[in-house]
């Protein structure tokens, strides 16, 4: 067992870790942020997605020992006071979930890529959430949603 | 397992080469996590070249560029200095896997994975890429088309890692590109990758050119035959038509679900043709 600080959603927190198990494992199980969802495991669906000092990662793809001293941002941290953040909203208001597994990957990565550019192209949005698997909707809603988000986060009427 | 985030090289290399024990070293995790899970490797103990500050920095200098062995796709594609000098090998960084894989993957750990189909190989043997290896018995210069041997196979002994990949700059008139074909357009694994590098001279002739072919061999190849058909020549129909049958004839690919052997050796041809095109365009500077 390891003994590992690190920052997760703002928040100084420490766990308790086996040094084989995933970041994934450890916010599930240890911290019960179990907004953060396992779909493959082998990273290939984003469902768990979280961002690793400022870079968006799959969770399932890191061991939980190399969050010492880390910063992570999970989907749990996204609304604010229990304000849901415009990318939440969006979602909900084009229908772009349906099951909801995919969403906390989809939201993460979302947020990650408009904090980066707030004007990205339609095949923009498209090629940075290629690593987000979703078998429900058929992902052009889930695309306007961000597309509406950032013209939002613009100023421009959505 | 135990794991260990080594603060200087010469810690990983001692703690990969405890005996008796099944060690690895761990850069962004994207093929050792999976493999682990899966239960093909069962290491006992890994090490994180992560935080070792030569592994994890770009160097840029007169002579050229050092790569750290550890350093993302994501921090390689937003290096602009690399970008305007080896465009196809940041391309073949930038082709691997999503962006949240991105995030993580390694040019020492796309080459020491030893994949035949590794995107990054063929650019990086196309740029004559050197690495430079650490272990036990210090350090030696290798290039990196002698690093993979076989697939999953390396020519690294116990305790060795790749440091760091070596770069000269882009010489004058000079270009390189690297192209892949996969069955879908992102998160696949190539079918066929290609990666040319090529220099002109003042008359438009090619006086250097290094061809790399991915996914269609047991290893990367490195296909001199390829590169001796533009050689002292223009780059034009002829002699990109004699590229492309050498790249053809250096293919030995298996048949799978992602293309039968005679298709990958097509592409092989088709792929190394519109790469030369690129990397010549790019050295004529009409191209970025
Ligand atoms: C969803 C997904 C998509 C992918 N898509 C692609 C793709 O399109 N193209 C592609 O080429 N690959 C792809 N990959 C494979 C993988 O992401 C790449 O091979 C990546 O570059 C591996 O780098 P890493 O830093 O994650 O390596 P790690 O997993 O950390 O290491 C891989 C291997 O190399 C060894 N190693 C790592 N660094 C060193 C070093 N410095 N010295 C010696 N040994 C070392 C490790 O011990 C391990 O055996 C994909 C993987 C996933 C999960
Ligand atoms: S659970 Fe991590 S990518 Fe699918
Ligand atoms: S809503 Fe069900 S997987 Fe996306």
């Amino acid at each position: 067992m390891r003994h590992i600080r690190a920052t997760v959603d703002g928040e100084a927190t420490e766990f308790l870790c086996d040094e084989g198990s995933t970041l994934l494992d450890a916010l599930r199980d240890s911290l019960q942020k179990t907004g953060t969802k396992e779909g493959c495991g082998t990273g290939d669906c984003g469902a768990c997605s979280v961002i690793f000092d400022g870079r968006l990662v799959c969770a399932c793809l890191v061991l939980a020992a190399e969050a010492e001293g880390a910063t992570v941002e999970t989907v749990e941290g996204i609304s604010k006071e229990g304000v849901l953040h415009p990318l939440q909203r969006h979602f909900l208001e084009d229908a772009a979930l349906q099951c909801g597994i995919c969403t906390p990957g989809f939201l993460v990565a979302a947020k990650n890529l408009l904090e980066r550019n707030v004007d990205p192209s339609e095949e923009e949005v498209r090629f940075w959430l290629a690593g987000n698997l979703c078998r429900c909707t058929g992902y052009d809603k889930i695309i306007r949603a961000v597309l509406n988000t950032a013209a939002e986060l613009r100023g421009e009427s959505s | 397992m135990e794991y260990h985030s080594a603060r200087t090289a010469e810690e990983a290399i001692e703690l990969l080469t405890e005996t008796g024990m099944d060690t690895r070293a761990l850069a962004g995790g994207t093929d050792l996590l999976a493999q682990i899970r899966s239960g093909r490797v069962r290491p006992q103990r890994v090490v994180d070249l992560k935080k070792i500050p030569e592994f994890h920095s770009i160097e840029e200098s007169e002579s050229g560029f050092q790569i750290g062995a550890s350093v993302s796709g994501a921090e390689i594609g937003e290096h602009p200095s690399l970008r305007a000098h080896w465009p196809g090998l940041v391309e073949a960084a930038e082709l691997i896997g999503s962006t949240q894989i991105q995030g993580r993957a390694s040019l020492g750990g796309n080459v020491c994975n030893a994949s035949p189909a590794a995107d990054t190989v063929p650019a990086l043997i196309a740029a004559s890429a050197i690495c430079s290896v650490i272990g036990p018995g210090g350090r030696r210069e290798v290039p990196v088309e002698e690093i993979v041997t076989g697939p999953g196979q390396t020519s690294l002994k116990l305790g060795e890692i790749v440091a760091h990949f070596r770069l000269s700059r882009r010489l004058k008139n000079s270009g390189d590109a690297y192209l892949r074909l996969i069955p879908r357009s992102e998160m696949d694994i190539a079918v066929v990758g290609a990666g040319v590098a090529l220099t002109l001279d003042e008359d438009d002739l090619c006086v250097a050119c290094r061809v790399g072919l991915g996914a269609v061999a047991p290893t990367a190849l490195l296909v001199s035959e390829a590169s001796n058909a533009l050689l002292g020549r223009a780059v034009n129909d002829a002699s990109l038509a004699d590229l492309e049958e050498a790249a053809r004839a250096a293919a030995r690919p298996i048949d799978d679900k992602r293309g039968t052997r005679d298709y990958r050796i097509r592409v092989a041809g088709v792929l190394a043709r519109r790469a030369a095109t690129l990397a010549m365009k790019r050295a004529r500077g009409l191209d970025k």
